[in-house]
């Protein structure tokens, strides 16, 4: 027990009812908890109070198009895989009004809409979900013009990053180089034993949320046991997805038949979009009152699988649901490394399970890899 | 003897989103449904600092309506008046040609590249429209004529679908008179028509191009783009000299909406105004 805080970079261990008393110190400190909670039969991403609505004694079990729910003997907060959510619901929001405008007088004046950003603290980040907040940053932030309402809520985060203590079947962080271990922006990482965390302090925050913890430094013999725990995940990681090949795999097979085929199972609905933690296309709504005195724009999440998002004057560009298919897979596996210099995908396997059909994007890579004609 | 014009800053405080009010000046009607308006910003200093390249285009805003991406048609040696030529074609160009002198609309922009005009100097250029994409090669022919000593010989092939839908027709003339070549052909003539009855692409076989000293520009439907392209390439005009602009929808005009995304390309941000080798693997791809 000490009464003055780790330094950054260090490790220390706590007690698992530690976790409640940084909560609390993170609270203490303005910022809004987001953690993973049970909610209509799935962990979802959402505000929490405290320990007692983590989803203590839960687990999933995921595969193609199926995510279930199940409790488990062992007493974990975070021995789970991912949920349907990521944490661009609350960084880059759903729905959120953009401008506000109303006519006076015959002319039109701007309203004040933006609220103060929240301040927030996600709790339990995954890497794979730290990668895609990365990934989203070059395309909200790291290019000519930045998004301020994207950029006022990403700049207060607190991240108190997981690392991994269960693998799903859908997941690939492996092949695609972002976890499971948590490496670089978090300000708290937790390694989760059976009667302890493992905590790498990442920053000053993360080493002021420790305040008033009995924290210890960790021995040697701790490390290697956290260490043993994401080794284990990571040799349990079954999806192999090969990537040396692909910008030019698929620009390369534009053509490809596979299109065709996959076009056969997928129903368009999107659901892979909503859940990917990079994915970023949005529209713009107007709405209006009825005298048309007062307008608003509002941005919402918008997916390159809906028929009117490449509407343009006589028509829609991809009509068919075979471009609209290839469109979203070459956007997230080739033309992403064109646009950004990273890849658009993190292997978190949400677009796997929460696919209705259970269409698998490394299955339908490999066929065309398979299949292709040169 | 330089042609450049002044590189646009993008005006846009914090917030890229948010437009500045302009007020319309005036309205011509160019054809059925068709209608320029000249605008300038109500803010006398925004007016003053802003500046666009042939090419480029503006984030029209109607409150209660929406936004459009409509280009820039007017002359860029004088930006502080904007010209934008819109079509009838969707709920906000529908609002838009309802509009009266002094009406105002939200203004964001320029964005997007621009035609590569100091390219053309002492060359040919060869520029071809096919109906409202001479909107965006209309502040080409206004920069040229400025400096009209700066280029070689300057060609317009221009296409509509009927004569009434001929954009800019009271032009020709000056535009004559300032040395550049225009060509005109429709799809279906009427009873005055006395000139040639075709598509656009088929104009080239009444020029004669320099391979090596010849830009070409174009704009127009997809399909038309493709065999200009064609016509251009069995001309032996590199690649890399034919310059096209390019559509797609688009919601934010900074690269946030992803939906103007062509491949690796943001149209917004890389593009409307492309070189064809740039995008030869992508260009003509079945509903890419």
């Amino acid at each position: 027990m000490t009464a003055s805080l780790p330094r950054v970079s260090a490790s220390v261990v706590v007690p698992k009812a530690a976790l409640q008393k940084i909560l609390e110190n993170l609270c203490a400190a303005g910022f809004a908890l987001i953690g993973p909670t049970v909610r209509d039969g799935a962990i979802t991403l959402d505000e929490i109070a405290g320990v007692e609505d983590l989803p203590l004694g839960w687990t999933d079990e995921q595969q193609p198009g199926q995510y279930r729910l199940k409790p488990t003997r062992q007493p974990e907060y975070f021995g789970f895989g991912l949920g349907p959510h990521s944490w661009k619901k609350f960084l880059l929001p759903s729905r959120m009004k953009l401008l506000s405008v109303v006519r006076q007088n015959g002319n039109w004046t701007f309203q004040p809409v933006s609220e103060p950003a929240p301040r927030y603290a996600f709790v339990g980040v995954r890497s794979c979900d730290l990668q895609a907040i990365g990934i989203q940053d070059r395309v909200l932030i790291g290019g000519e013009f930045h998004d301020p309402h994207y950029a006022a809520r990403r700049e207060q985060i607190f991240v108190l990053a997981v690392n991994c203590g269960k693998a799903n079947s859908t997941c690939f962080c492996t092949s695609m180089k972002t976890g499971p271990r948590v490496t670089a922006g978090f300000d708290l990482a937790l390694t989760e034993m059976p009667e302890v965390f493992v905590v790498e302090v990442g920053s000053e925050a993360g080493s002021q949320a420790l305040g008033d913890t009995p924290w210890e430094a960790a021995t040697a013999f701790d490390l290697g046991r956290a260490a043993q725990v994401v080794q284990r995940v990571e040799r349990s990681i079954q999806r192999q997805f090969r990537t040396d090949d692909l910008p030019k795999l698929l620009y390369n097979n534009l053509e490809h038949s596979q299109w065709e085929e996959v076009a056969t199972r997928c129903l368009s609905c999107a659901n892979c979009t909503q859940v990917c933690p990079t994915c970023f296309c949005v529209t713009v709504e107007e709405s209006s009152n009825l005298t048309a005195t007062a307008a608003e724009r509002t941005r919402v999440w918008d997916s390159c699988f809906v028929l009117d998002f490449s509407h343009v004057h006589g028509g829609n560009i991809r009509p068919t649901l075979r471009s609209r298919y290839r469109q979203w897979l070459t956007h997230k596996l080739a033309s992403w490394l064109d646009q950004f210099g990273t890849s658009g995908c993190v292997g978190c396997g949400r677009c796997i399970t929460w696919c209705p059909v259970g269409i698998d994007l490394t299955e339908e890579v490999q066929a065309i890899r398979e299949k292709a004609p040169k | 003897m330089s042609v450049a014009l002044p590189v646009p800053e993008i005006h846009a405080g914090l917030d890229p989103m948010r437009p500045d009010w302009a007020v319309i000046q005036a309205i011509k009607p160019e054809a059925y449904g068709i209608q320029t308006f000249t605008m300038r910003f109500s803010d006398p200093k925004l007016a003053a600092s802003f500046r666009f390249q042939p090419g480029q285009f503006n984030m029209l805003y109607l409150p209660a309506f929406g936004e459009v991406a409509i280009s820039l048609s007017s002359d860029p040696g004088e930006p502080q008046v904007m010209g934008h030529t819109i079509r009838s074609a969707g709920n906000v160009t529908r609002a838009f040609n309802r509009l009266k002198v002094g009406d105002v609309a939200g203004v964001r922009g320029p964005y997007g590249s621009w035609w590569p005009v100091e390219k053309v100097e002492s060359k040919n250029l060869v520029i071809v429209a096919g109906g409202i994409g001479l909107a965006p090669l209309r502040p080409v022919i206004l920069a040229v004529m400025r400096e009209r000593k700066a280029y070689g010989r300057v060609v317009l092939l221009y296409g509509a679908r009927t004569p009434a839908d001929l954009l800019y027709t009271d032009e020709f003339e000056k535009w004559q008179q300032g040395d550049i070549e225009v060509h005109t052909t429709v799809d279906l003539g009427d009873e005055h028509w006395r000139g040639q009855v075709g598509v656009v692409p088929q104009l080239f076989y009444r020029i004669r191009v320099d391979s090596k000293q010849t830009l070409v520009m174009t704009c127009g439907p997809e399909i038309m783009m493709r065999f200009v392209i064609y016509e251009a390439l069995a001309r032996r005009i590199p690649k890399e000299a034919i310059y096209i602009s390019m559509e797609r929808n688009m919601k934010c005009a900074v690269g946030f909406c992803g939906h103007c995304q062509y491949g690796p390309t943001f149209i917004c941000k890389q593009g409307p105004v492309l070189n064809f080798a740039s995008i030869e693997p992508f260009f003509g791809k079945e509903d890419f």
